[in-house]
């Protein structure tokens, strides 16, 4: 049965050839094929609650007073709706954030990819990744119990519950993305490029400086609005320790309630349906679009990053 | 296309039955022109080779056989391409059991990450075989076919990939024996491999062909010249499709080829 | 003259670099400060009586067994659905889309997905589980959002080990007459369970740390017994913590402290899981 040679009628191998029904086959391509098509109707389903519930509340609040009002008074007759404390609160808490997260894990991420012997970074990178592990409630637990004293006492204030210290919390929990995604961007910058650098005189740093975070700009910008995105959408941390004030916040050391909180400590008690319950849909859609905007945002400079240097 | 020469086997050409033949074939990826109107009649048992400057097509018409091109996205295949007078580009032919009858060996030796045993058994297995001791048959079989038994069967729970280039080859040679084909296609199977490894392959190759048809891809044209009963030029035109310029028995083909383009390829003043 | 020029840029070369080095002690420091102020402070609530008992006293005095086991099946809960699908997902991305605009819509759903707050989750976990589907406030409903959060990870995972595969492989299988589903079982996914296996592991981890969505659905505080079915209440870790460190008056501080330091061993003996997995699976490739 060494190989087939010549074959008397012509129709034999036409059959053996034949299509073959391979039904478990199509049955699991079938799953298949429905898996992927899940994924999308989960998001559409969002998509869809959220406008389903969420757009009503624009029908009571026109979309102006809504997003600029500055009454959340529920319970009051008529109930007002007006998000703007909660939006300040989600600015200043993700401008504290930014404002301290930024510069130091790019600082890092710079150190760890550029500058550090190999052993130290094989300890960093370990200690980062546990904290990308805390869960947000400790993170907010731990805000409550040790750094609220401390920022009450810094700053004299009636209460450490405040935007600052959701705003310090917040920068440890976006610092492992920036810094993850800040160092793949350096590294992803071709050795070329520096030993050219070197090659003409230039000290390491001036290298770093001028070469290495030059030519990773767009997947450190990727790692910044990953880590924006990441702090406009964390719920507990600022729950815990935001302070839960209802006006609209004037400075960071105001006791603020930032969108995610709003939703989080609203939702237990508005009745299924009502306008409250509405109102907290439509806020959640807010919050929605926006970190979709900065997640898809990031997502395509992270695109050009990697096409910028493929060879 | 009736060629009356004598193939190195010294059977007759006009006596060996068309094991595979291409009517007028052209293949497209997306609106660029791979190939253009090709047609040739590849004999059973016998070894054809492929050859012609990198670029022109070779592999792309290897893998038309076996309807590899299929997996890539945009490729579209017109004319006949048949297989003991079977249109395989026909919709109720199975791909898959065409590719069991029309195996392929690849340029660089691609083992799987499993034990030697496991990488032949793996198409018997996948076609339904499951008894040890048939499927422990199969493999020596198909081993000392492909000229390594001698050499792993002491090592058969060893890593494929731990084996040498030369060895990994003659292991993927094996894998292709272990499912029966009819037809071997090898695209340039010896350009990774050192001097010493490829000749043992151009031997395998020729005890093969005793009982397999063979099809070559190579750049090397000594290789053709010492391997292959026939030969076939291809050539890319300023469109950069790959025709066929010349097919015939091999002998003739390099002493005396009928057309100008081919002689130039061969006394190297291109390619 | 030249020495002297040398040496200022090597002193802003040493300034910068100190600056970096400070940078980076700045972020190490606070989780060093945090995991061990967490097992100092927590470890005197550990106890046998802690880790099996329920809670007594509103949540006061006794343990916190229910709150463990709770986290425990809402980690099952969610692996079980958000695995299966992922992978399927996964496979059908790598190896069966064409490159056409429905691919590129799957590819955007999942980004996106990934990135939508976790309060949001919780939304639509209420809306469509709790409400529309009728299972109530219950593990059902909890795990069930979770899994969908959890869906855009395993996604990921599977579909980024899968195409790590190298190609050589499947052509080698289909040029033997193998099916394309064969390939997969056989060659390719057997490859590829090390990256997906962690991406699960790490699904669970953030399963059993996330208090947003279970808040929304409805986690309990105290419940008389364990769950005995999925459309029962439960309790849950990170929930059990948040209550207590924010809502109950004179709760001793060591049990907020244990609860954390409980939560903490959970969530990071997993992701230590993933990264021996990981870990693991590579030295295996650069043995073979």
């Amino acid at each position: 049965m060494l190989g087939k040679t010549s074959s008397n009628t012509t129709a034999e191998p036409g059959e053996a050839l034949r299509r073959r029904w391979r039904l478990g086959e199509k049955l699991i391509e079938s799953w298949i094929f429905l898996a992927g098509i899940l994924t999308i109707i989960i998001l559409l389903g969002i998509i869809a609650l959220l406008l389903k519930e969420g757009l009503p509340a624009f029908w009571y609040t026109p979309p102006w007073e809504f997003l600029f009002g500055t009454k959340w008074y529920p319970i009051s007759e008529p109930p007002t709706f007006g998000i703007m404390p909660f939006f300040v609160a989600t600015l200043w808490i993700t401008l504290v954030a930014t404002a301290i997260s930024v510069p130091i894990g790019v600082a890092c991420a710079a150190y760890l990819a550029e500058v550090a012997p190999a052993k130290v970074r094989e300890a960093v990178k370990p200690i980062v990744e546990i904290l990308a592990g805390i869960p947000s409630v400790v993170m907010g637990f731990i805000g409550l119990m040790l750094l609220s004293p401390l920022v009450q006492s810094a700053f004299n204030l009636n209460t450490g519950l405040c935007g600052l210290t959701a705003g310090i919390m917040l920068s440890l929990m976006s610092l492992p993305i920036i810094i993850s995604v800040s160092e793949d961007a350096l590294r992803a910058v071709p050795d070329d490029f520096r030993e050219a650098s070197y090659a003409l005189g230039a000290t390491k740093w001036e290298t770093v400086r001028h070469v290495c975070i030059p030519g990773a700009l767009s997947g450190i910008t990727a790692a910044i609005m990953l880590g924006v995105g990441r702090a406009i959408g964390e719920t507990m941390t600022v729950l815990m320790v935001a302070g839960g004030a209802l006006a609209v916040p004037v400075s960071p050391t105001d006791p603020m309630m930032p969108m995610t909180a709003a939703i989080a400590s609203g939702i237990g008690n508005a009745v299924r349906g009502g306008l409250q319950y509405q109102a907290l849909f439509a806020i959640g859609l807010i919050l929605f679009i926006l970190t979709l905007a900065v997640n898809l945002i990031a997502d395509r400079v992270l695109e050009r990053q990697k096409r910028k240097f493929a060879r | 296309m009736k060629i009356n020469s004598v193939l190195s086997n010294g059977k007759m050409v006009s006596q060996s039955k068309t094991k595979l033949k291409t009517e007028a074939v052209n293949l497209y990826y997306g609106s660029f022109q791979a190939l253009r109107n090709i047609s040739l009649e590849i004999p059973e048992c016998a070894i054809t080779a492929i050859i012609g400057p990198s670029g022109c097509g070779k592999s792309s018409f290897l893998r038309l056989l076996n309807r590899m091109n299929d997996l890539i996205t945009g490729a579209r295949v017109e004319g006949r391409v048949e297989l003991d007078d079977i249109n395989i580009y026909d919709k109720s032919i199975d791909v898959v059991e065409l590719r069991k009858r029309v195996g392929m060996v690849f340029q660089k030796p691609n083992p799987f990450p499993m034990s030697v045993f496991e990488n032949v058994a793996f198409g018997p297995k996948r076609h339904g075989i499951s008894n040890r001791v048939e499927l422990e048959e199969i493999v020596e079989k198909s081993l000392r076919q492909a000229a390594l038994w001698d050499e792993v069967k002491d090592k058969l729970e060893q890593s494929g990939l731990a084996l040498s280039g030369g060895q990994q080859q003659r292991l993927c040679i094996a894998r292709v024996l272990a499912v029966e084909p009819e037809v071997i296609l090898m695209d340039e199977p010896c350009s990774a491999l050192d001097p010493v490894a490829t000749l043992k392959i151009e031997d395998l190759m020729r005890s093969l062909a005793e009982n397999y048809t063979i099809v070559i891809v190579t750049h090397n044209m000594q290789q053709a010249a010492r391997v292959s009963d026939m030969a076939a030029f291809l050539m890319m035109e300023e469109d950069r499709a790959g025709v066929l310029v010349e097919y015939g028995p091999t002998s003739e083909l390099f002493t005396n080829p009928k057309e100008k383009r081919t002689e130039d390829y061969i006394t190297g003043r291109f390619g | 003259m030249r020495a002297c020029a040398v040496s200022k840029r090597q002193l802003s070369q040493r300034t910068a670099f100190s600056l970096l080095i400070v940078a980076t002690i700045i972020v190490v420091l606070p989780i060093l400060a945090i995991v061990i102020q967490i097992i100092v402070s927590g470890a005197d609530a550990i106890s046998w009586e802690f880790l099996t008992q329920a809670p007594s006293q509103a949540g006061k005095a006794g343990g916190i067994l229910p709150a463990i086991v709770g986290t425990f099946y809402l980690m099952l809960g969610t692996i079980i659905v958000a695995l299966p699908l992922g992978v399927m997902a996964g496979i059908y991305l790598s190896e069966y889309a064409r490159d056409n605009w429905f691919t590129r819509a799957i590819n955007l759903a999942i980004v996106n997905l990934a990135g939508v707050p976790s309060i949001v989750y919780g939304l639509f976990g209420l809306g469509v589980f709790v409400l529309l589907f009728h299972f109530g406030m219950s593990l059902l409903s909890a795990s069930l959002s979770l899994a969908c959060q959890a869906l855009a990870m395993t996604v990921t995972t599977s579909r980024e080990a899968i195409l790590a595969v190298p190609k050589e492989y499947r052509e080698g299988s289909l040029a033997v007459g193998a099916t394309r589903w064969q390939t997969i079982r056989h060659l390719v996914l057997p490859q590829a369970l090390p990256g997906i296996i962690t991406g699960a592991v790490l699904a669970m981890s953030r399963a059993a740390g996330e208090t947003a969505p279970i808040l929304v659905v409805g986690a309990a505080f105290l419940l008389p017994g364990l769950p005995q079915s999925p459309f029962d209440q439960f309790m849950a870790l990170p929930y059990h913590l948040y209550t207590v460190a924010a809502h109950v008056p004179g709760m001793p501080k060591s049990t907020m402290w244990g609860v954390a330091l409980v939560l903490l061993v959970v969530v990071l003996s997993f992701n230590v899981l993933a990264t021996i997995i990981r870990l693991r699976a590579r030295q295996r490739r650069l043995n073979a």
